[in-house]
């Protein structure tokens, strides 16, 4: 036999560790969207500083990203427990706190986000076009030169794939959490981020909410959110294009899994039985059923079968992927916490 | 600079709990924490038990994680014995640190920063033992400089068997139970 008792009973430490609430997952579910937003959006822009694209949609997907992050950093913030400090963030760089790292990756998203989000923001949103007519003229300028297109792309992909790679280390670093421990948990979230923001981007592609652009103050600021810029029905070619994106990233996502989980199996005790977790144990429901089935086997079969005109396009199979992502980031955040090395290895 | 460790004698603990309500009132430790505690195991197949006492806290690795993933600096190594710290201050309740320590040994305190065991800093900067060590009725704590060869912790090491919590965690602890 091998029993153990303990006089500690700390909150939220025991008897199983759970400091991170609904919180963490929102935020890093919303930061890998908007990691993906960004190389998406990136990605399009090198397509239009070489004139080659017409469908523009992506170009304001920097619009919606700015009201993502700022819900994933209200979800971070809400997670803090001393509040009104957390201006000490940003008095320092600690460079081997995953954390500290994220923290200006963000503030620097912010700033790449506000110069994309400037490109055709006076078409977009006509009322702020004709109150501020600098930002029409700056969108212009912008339009006019490639080079700073592809700077701003540059940007757009370089940041986004930081932030995505950046929510999965700030997990795996946590040497004490067995089912963390692994490199590809980044590329797993970034791979995940990017699959969920084709699905985003697919979905507000295809809304026709307020055509053509009013001409208000807040229901332009709405429309140009959630509607594609062009005054006519975006090219087909466009979403299509997305959905075959989106089935790439879903197919490597399921490979980093895979990997994710033999790197773990393949480990010590503690990482096997955190393996386990997911495979056999508390969590194998939730994982085979919402993370493998609903977030990738099935929208990844619709989406195939959409793609050879054998069912109609809907948007189900986005919602799907976006579901699968938020339930990836819920279930790896909740049970990693309660994955821990055992103690009784410790002294055999 | 000295390397402060604590060696605790599993063969003369008795789990009285003396060093838990030294801690607790030495620190002001709100109701319902602990900074340090009591894990008693027993292991083996009847009538042959063996049981292991220990006092448990912070052990003040020489590797720290929660230093390590600190975004603000607030948990930090003392200069004064490397003893790990946090400075409340800094702290923006983030509970990075909570999640990276293998030992469970940090918690929220009420005022919204994280706590845990600081070895007494307020003690041992006077030359004081910490609370838990001063007031053990079997003397099976002591605590001093590791890097001292004629502490006493360094000649209990020396002269000893010895283990620590989770070798495997890589974090080289120096919390000792001598068995």
């Amino acid at each position: 036999m091998f029993e153990t008792t303990t006089t500690r009973h700390n909150a939220l430490i025991d008897p199983v560790l759970r400091v991170w609430s609904w919180e963490i997952p929102v935020y890093l579910f919303l930061g890998g969207l908007v990691a993906g937003m960004l190389v998406l959006a990136g990605w399009h822009l090198l397509q239009v500083a070489r004139g080659k694209s017409d469908d523009v949609y992506p170009v304001q997907t920097p619009l919606a990203a700015f009201v993502l992050i700022n819900l994933g950093m209200l979800a971070l913030f809400l997670d803090l427990t001393h509040k009104l400090y957390v201006w000490r963030v940003f008095l320092t760089f600690q460079p081997t706190s995953p954390m500290s790292w994220g923290s200006w990756i963000l503030l620097l998203v912010y700033a790449v986000i506000a110069v994309s989000a400037l490109i055709r923001l006076d078409e977009s949103w006509p009322w702020l076009g004709h109150r501020f007519p600098v930002i029409g003229r700056m969108s212009r300028s912008l339009l006019a030169r490639p080079a700073w297109l592809r700077a701003i792309a540059g940007l757009n992909i370089g940041f986004g794939i930081a932030l995505g790679v950046y929510t999965g280390v700030l997990l795996s670093t946590m040497v004490a959490r067995p089912l963390w421990n692994s490199a590809i948990l980044g590329l797993l979230f970034l791979a995940s981020g990017v699959s969920a923001a084709c699905a985003a981007v697919h979905l507000l592609g295809s809304q026709r909410l307020f055509r053509p652009a009013p001409g208000g103050m807040i229901d332009g600021a709405l429309a140009s959110l959630v509607q594609p810029l062009t005054r006519e029905i975006p090219p087909r070619s466009g979403s299509i294009a997305l959905v075959r994106y989106d089935q790439i990233f879903l197919a490597v996502e399921f490979a980093l899994l895979a990997l994710l989980l033999i790197g773990l199996l393949t480990a010590t005790a503690a990482h096997i039985e955190a393996a386990r977790m997911l495979l056999t144990g508390t969590w194998a429901w939730p994982f085979w059923g919402l993370v493998v089935g609903v977030g990738i086997v099935v929208p990844f079969t619709l989406q195939a079968l959409e793609l050879k005109h054998r069912i109609p396009h809907t948007v189900i199979p986005a919602l799907l992927v976006l579901a699968g992502g938020f339930a990836l980031r819920w279930i790896l955040v909740n049970a990693g916490q309660a994955s821990e090395f055992f103690s009784a290895t410790a002294r055999l | 600079m000295a390397r402060y460790g604590m060696v605790i004698d599993t063969r003369q603990c008795v789990g009285c709990m003396d060093c838990v309500v030294a801690c607790q009132t030495e620190n002001d430790v709100p109701v319902g924490y602990a900074r340090d505690w009591i894990v008693t195991e027993v292991r083996g197949t009847f009538p042959d038990l063996a049981m292991e006492i220990r006092s448990e806290r912070c052990n003040h690795c020489d590797n720290p994680p929660c230093v390590s993933c600190c975004p603000t600096g607030a948990s930090h190594v003392s200069p004064v014995g490397q003893v790990v710290l946090v400075d409340p201050a800094k702290c923006i309740g983030c509970k990075a640190c909570i999640a990276s320590c293998p030992y469970g040994a940090r918690f929220v305190h009420p005022d919204g920063y994280v706590d845990k065991c600081t070895f007494c800093d307020h003690r041992t900067r006077e030359g004081k033992d910490p609370a838990c060590v001063s007031v053990c009725p079997t003397h099976c704590m002591s605590f001093g400089d590791l890097d001292d060869p004629a502490s006493r912790v360094s000649e209990l090491l020396r002269t000893r068997r010895h283990h620590t919590l989770l070798p495997e965690a890589g974090t080289r602890p120096r919390v000792f139970y001598l068995t």
